[in-house]
């Protein structure tokens, strides 16, 4: 069988097997404990008859996931080219980038609402909290790593800094780049979710998928709590999607990564 | 009255930092359209000339100049050829000959011709949109060359170009070194430590000296140019080989 075929069908088997096992458990529960784990029909019914409250929820968490994400990625990547400069710079800041890192979410939210008030603006600097620190480690390393040689090629023709830096380092520095940035799209659509969830709002655009997951979860709507879920689960696919295709139009032409066994 | 030289050492001393003499006292002239080789011990100071030429790192006493003038203000007259192919890898074999034109400030419509004749001159036209990855390790060598050879600088320098290439590849790329100096006439230095390459390329051959680094003995190449494979094959050139080979054992045991 082709392996192409074998990369289609694996994961699909694996899937039907799940569910399969999912009904059966289901199955064995007792009728009073059946709502522990609804369906998937069920949670598909779930998401119909709710698309509305859904469907407003997860545009108000994709704009904050986006806006979050965007931020982190420009400023991150403004930040490293400063941290680039040298040992110094990167020995000053680094413990506090650290910090930044550090600090648990749950404590910052309130103090956020403070500040900024509850709702999209919260679940932005949230979401950027979170994305910044894998972006602007793997950027920093990337454009610290430039090959000698080059560097000592760019030097020989007397190559400005301006062109050191948007010609050499800059395009050397995009494998690692996107490293940060595949492990940043994972955690924006996490970031804004857990953003809504522990400084979201009904006020304004009626809130994201986790203030959206609080009302579920008060009203016992456990069907629709799981489908939101589900939401969650297919813009996290989205977002790593198109962070996938990005890589893969700026890398798939030179870089080894994507030609492992090719012949 | 002789030609100025275009290269003058005179008594140069170099050490890196307050580390051992690198090279010591050495002096000589290039003349306009020179091919000179240097060979000798790994350590005696090969790199460091052509890096000192190219304005790398400068001089620790004693005086270099370039066309009558120091070699950072002679830094245009010349291009560099690194062991290694040292490409872009991000960019196709096309942009990566010009890049040597961008750094310098070359306009990119300006750069189209020099990159065309450029490539033409290495035999790689049609493989413009080629990436490094895709090519093998002459062709590789091929695109630096090219992409030195699009300054048709007044000097080139080049540190082992085809040192690891095997025979074959390097005997045809030698070759083709001589058939583009016949268009391109450079003052040329070339690193290696094959001395049958130098033999075959040079008129002078700079036969070196380690710790510290000196010019021990310099040798005369009086074969005619063009050089063809039937050079390889005469009595003369092989006559000279075993002779070159001989001093550097001798130099090398001391
Ligand atoms: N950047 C540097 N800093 C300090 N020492 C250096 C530097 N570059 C070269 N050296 C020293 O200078 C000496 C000569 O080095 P160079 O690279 O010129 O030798 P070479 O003749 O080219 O040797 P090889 O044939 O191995 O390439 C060596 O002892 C080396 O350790
Ligand atoms: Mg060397």
């Amino acid at each position: 069988m082709s392996r192409r075929l074998l990369n289609f069908l694996l994961p699909l088997g694996t899937g039907v097997l799940m569910v399969g096992i999912w009904y059966a458990i289901r199955h064995g529960l007792s009728e009073d404990m059946k709502f522990l784990l609804p369906t998937p029909d069920e949670i598909w019914a779930a998401l119909a008859a709710n698309s509305e409250s859904l469907s407003r929820a997860t545009l108000n968490t994709t704009k904050g996931a986006v806006l979050g994400f965007g931020f982190a990625v420009v400023i991150s990547f403004g930040l490293a080219l400063i941290l680039s400069l040298s040992n110094l710079i990167r020995a000053s800041l680094y413990p506090y980038l650290m910090i930044l890192q550090m600090m648990p979410i749950i404590v910052i939210a309130p103090i956020l609402v403070l500040w900024v008030g509850a709702g999209l603006n919260s679940v932005v600097i949230i979401t950027f909290l979170i994305c910044f620190f894998p972006l602007v480690v793997n950027t920093t390393q990337g454009l610290i790593s430039t090959d000698r040689n080059l560097v000592e090629l760019f030097r020989m023709y007397r190559a400005n800094r301006w062109q050191e830096t948007f010609l050499l380092r800059v395009p050397a520095a995009l494998p690692y780049f996107f490293t940060g940035l595949r492990i940043a799209a994972v955690l924006a659509p996490i970031g804004a979710l857990v953003g809504d969830y522990t400084a979201g709002s009904s006020a304004g655009d009626g809130g994201g998928l986790g203030f959206q997951a609080i009302i579920y979860s008060s009203q016992a709507k456990y069907p629709a709590l799981f489908a939101t879920a589900a939401v969650t689960c297919v813009l996290g696919f989205v977002f790593a999607g198109g962070v996938h295709i990005l890589s893969w139009l700026s890398l798939s032409k030179w870089h080894d990564s994507y030609h492992r066994s090719d012949t | 009255m002789s030609v100025p030289p275009i290269v003058a050492f005179t008594n140069v001393v170099k050490r890196y930092g307050d580390g051992p003499v690198v090279l010591d006292g050495v002096c000589f002239d290039a003349a306009p359209g020179d091919f000179i080789s240097l060979i000798g011990p790994s350590g005696c100071g090969k790199s460091t000339i052509l890096r000192l030429i190219a304005g790398l790192s400068p001089v620790t006493s004693g005086s270099l100049t370039i066309d009558g003038r120091t070699p950072e203000a002679a830094a245009a007259e010349l291009a560099f050829v690194f062991q290694e192919p040292t490409l872009l890898p991000w960019l196709n074999v096309g942009h990566n000959v010009e890049v040597a034109q961008q750094l310098r400030g070359v306009p990119a419509p300006a750069r189209a011709a020099a990159r065309r004749r450029a490539l033409e001159l290495v035999r790689l036209t049609g493989r413009e949109s080629a990436f490094p990855r895709q090519l093998s390790g002459g062709q590789k060598m091929r695109v630096s060359l090219a992409r030195a050879l699009t300054l048709e600088p007044k000097i080139l320098l080049l540190d082992e170009p085809f040192g690891a290439l095997d025979e074959m590849t390097r005997e045809h790329l030698n070759e083709e070194l001589l058939d583009i100096r016949q268009q391109q006439a450079w003052t040329t230095f070339f690193v290696t430590h094959s001395v049958a390459e130098a033999v075959f390329l040079s008129n002078r051959i700079f036969v070196m000296s380690a710790n510290p680094g000196r010019i021990h003995r310099e040798v005369q190449v009086d074969f005619p140019y063009p050089r063809t494979e039937a050079t390889r094959r005469s009595r003369p050139y092989h006559d000279l080989v075993s002779e070159v080979s001989r001093l550097l054992r001798s130099v090398e045991s001391t």
